[in-house]
């Protein structure tokens, strides 16, 4: 039984022009010990249906899922109260921005403490023995002259190394991170990603990888789900994602690479992701998609199979050919020099 | 942090000095001569009051009268009062004690409950207990102090007959002042029911001066509440798995006191202002009370040196506003 299983997940936010669906049955399981990346431009839903998990969303939002379980337990119908003797505990998440996601009122050390107490009742030289350990498992040079730091003298990248130190410290089963080196300069972000994934491997626990950059999902991942505009819509072992993309989406944000691009322009992906007042009917990749067809436009396209990646497209693409396409040939053409 | 402190310190010199312009030409303004006031119906001989005005000084130019008031505030002089010939700095310190006591109980009871109205408010936003708390908020805002202390005097005093309508204690007991504090020296003295005598008097002329601070810290907690609850490290807080109770009432009020703390501040100069009509309502015997008689008699001396003493109090409380300040936000004790 996997760690956690997800079933038909949606999120539906009340707001003052009516409601909208920020995600939109998406699926999702990960395993003990395994990483999972999540990958989609802003606005696809993926911090949206982590946070509807660990029960962070506000209340103008309407969570409902087929499943939605962790290590056991069906998370749907908890109370608050039983909800937090997981959230934190066994499930804990790192969010993109670390330097306002610590209070700036409190001390590295006691926010660190804070969640041992909580959790595991441990008194205040348990708690200060502990937390040194934990400041020295993140990389954080001088661990107990930081106790007293407070978060404004501490770098971007330093304040992501507390917020995953606070993560970690009831060893959670499932370590969630919500884009964790967006926010940081880019000497920094590679630092902070082999600091995930090698505390990953050491504690045994599950990650859940949510990003933007397929630069990182190569280097990290085991397995990908790509979502776009709330949908999931491909998943694949990250080895047959890179060599044989089946949804036009993945394949486009593969192009978009820097070391794959061909001119000296960087590559992106031409477009916006739908928000909630552009919503196509149909795909709702078909503003922006290289291969819609009047189809694409009308009808919504059904889930492939596994063979094809779960791709949620009439016609997913097998080694760059959108299968069962009307002018398969044109396309590829057209391919070449993208408008 | 030391930086900041001096900083503060060091503005406060201008303010001094533009107090003391103020407060000296303010009371010169009021038309009514101090000499024929004194004299009162029986009049004066010419002779007589040239020999005052001499000797009051009042026969110099204004600019030199300033300078010596001036010089005399430096040396801690604040002169003598006309009318009841007693230092003005004894009358001050007789009086306020009086004033301080109403003033830290209004507060208190402002604070006591501004803060968690406003916490439930914003908590329950847009729902039943937050319209209660936003429009009772505005009604004690917006409702003239004096009209709202008849509104309490009729039904609590006249129709309920629970507390008394003026002075600080009934009648019935007398003790030496010891700290000057009704509240401390009733309990001091040992005489049955002085406090509770003490504590009837003081609670109408609290609710008047606190009603205003009250609203306003209300509704301050509440703004600030608001936008400290959407911040990232709330998030953050909750996905510790800490209870709302410690999310809330840790994470989120010590960050938003901050503002506040500020607000408290800035409504003691609110609330000295308040304790003038208030004090006049309820015969309260303090700084108030005393400076509305010394302008009605035009005792130059009392109302300079008087206005003076309560623009350095405030001052100092704004003073150690700021040292609170630095001190429950660690971004400025930090910084050089
Ligand atoms: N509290 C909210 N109320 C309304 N809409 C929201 C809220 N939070 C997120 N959204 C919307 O949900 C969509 C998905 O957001 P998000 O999950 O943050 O995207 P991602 O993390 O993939 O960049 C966006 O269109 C965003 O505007
Ligand atoms: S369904 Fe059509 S528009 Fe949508 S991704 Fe597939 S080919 Fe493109
Ligand atoms: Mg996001």
């Amino acid at each position: 039984m996997p760690l956690l299983e997800i079933e038909n997940l949606t999120v539906e936010f009340a707001t003052v022009n009516g409601r909208f669906k920020a995600v939109d049955e998406v699926s999702l399981t990960c395993d003990r010990g395994e990483i999972l990346a999540i990958v989609g431009e802003s606005g696809s839903g993926k911090s949206v249906s982590m946070l509807a998990l660990m029960g962070l969303l506000p209340w103008t939002a309407k969570v409902t899922a087929d499943r939605m379980s962790f290590d056991g337990t069906d998370l749907r119908g908890l109370s608050g109260r039983q909800r937090r003797r997981i959230v934190g505990k066994n499930m804990a998440m790192i969010f993109q921005e670390p330097m306002s996601s610590l209070n700036p009122c409190f001390t590295v050390g006691f926010q660190i403490g804070e969640a041992l107490k909580v959790h595991l009742g441990l008194d205040r030289a348990e708690r200060r023995k502990r937390t040194i350990e934990l400041l020295d498992l993140v990389g954080i040079p001088a661990p107990e002259a930081r106790l007293k730091a407070f978060p404004h003298q501490l770098s971007g990248g330093m304040s992501q190394r507390v917020m995953i130190a606070m993560a970690l410290a009831c060893k959670p089963k499932l370590l969630i991170a919500d884009e964790p080196t967006t926010a940081l300069d880019v000497t920094i972000q590679a630092q902070i990603l082999d600091l995930l994934v090698d505390l990953q491997r050491e504690q045994g626990m599950a990650l859940v990888l949510i990003t933007h950059d397929m630069g990182v999902v190569a280097e990290t991942a085991e397995r990908v789900q790509v979502q776009y505009a709330g949908q999931k819509v491909e998943e694949q072992p990250v080895a047959g994602l890179f060599d044989d993309p089946h949804h036009p989406y993945t394949a486009a944000l593969l192009a978009a690479l820097p070391e794959r691009a061909t001119s000296r322009r960087l590559p992106s992906i031409p477009g916006v992701v739908p928000g909630q007042f552009d919503r196509p009917s149909g795909c709702l990749f078909s503003p922006r998609c290289r291969y819609t067809t009047e189809r694409c436009r009308e009808r919504v396209p059904h889930r492939q199979g596994a063979m094809a990646g779960f791709a949620l497209c009439h016609y997913p693409l097998v080694q760059g050919r959108p299968i069962g396409h009307p002018a398969p040939n044109r396309i590829a053409n057209a391919a070449e020099e993208p408008a | 942090m030391l930086a900041f402190l001096l900083r503060r310190v060091l503005l406060l010199i201008p303010t001094f000095i533009g107090v003391t312009l103020a407060a000296f030409f303010f009371i010169r303004l009021l038309p009514g001569d101090p000499i024929l006031l004194l004299a009162g119906e029986r009049g004066i001989t010419p002779e007589r009051y040239a020999e005052l005005a001499t000797r009051l000084g009042f026969d110099r130019p204004l600019y030199e009268q300033y300078f010596a008031y001036l010089g005399n505030l430096l040396s801690g002089d604040l002169g003598v009062s006309f009318s009841t010939k007693r230092p003005v700095w004894d009358e001050f310190f007789t009086l306020f004690p009086a004033t301080l006591e109403l003033s830290l109980a209004a507060i208190i009871f402002a604070v006591v409950l501004g803060i968690p109205a406003g916490v439930i408010a914003a908590v329950k936003r847009g729902k039943a207990p937050d319209h209660l708390v936003m429009s009772t908020a505005l009604v004690g805002y917006s409702m003239p102090i004096f009209w709202w202390a008849l509104l309490l005097i009729i039904v609590f005093s006249g129709w309920l007959q629970w507390t008394p309508v003026s002075g600080r204690i009934s009648l019935l007991y007398f003790f030496p002042p010891v700290t000057g504090f009704m509240l401390i020296d009733s309990l001091i003295s040992g005489q049955r029911g002085a406090f509770n005598s003490a504590v009837q008097h003081l609670i109408l002329p609290t609710i008047v001066l606190g009603t205003i601070p009250l609203a306003v810290i209300a509704r301050q907690t509440r703004s600030a509440m608001l936008e400290v609850l959407g911040e990232d490290y709330i998030r953050t807080a909750r996905a510790k798995g800490l209870s709302p109770l410690r999310v809330v009432g840790g994470h989120a009020l010590r960050n938003a006191l901050i503002p506040v703390i500020t607000t408290i501040g800035l409504q003691v100069g609110v609330l000295l202002a308040g304790a003038i009509l208030t004090e006049t309502i309820f015969s309260w015997p303090g700084i108030g009370k005393w400076m509305i008689d010394s302008i009605s008699r035009r005792d130059y001396q009392a109302v300079q040196g008087g206005l003076v003493m309560i623009a350095i109090v405030v001052m100092i409380v704004n003073l150690t506003v700021d040292l609170l300040y630095g001190l429950i936000n660690p971004r400025i004790r930090h910084r050089r």
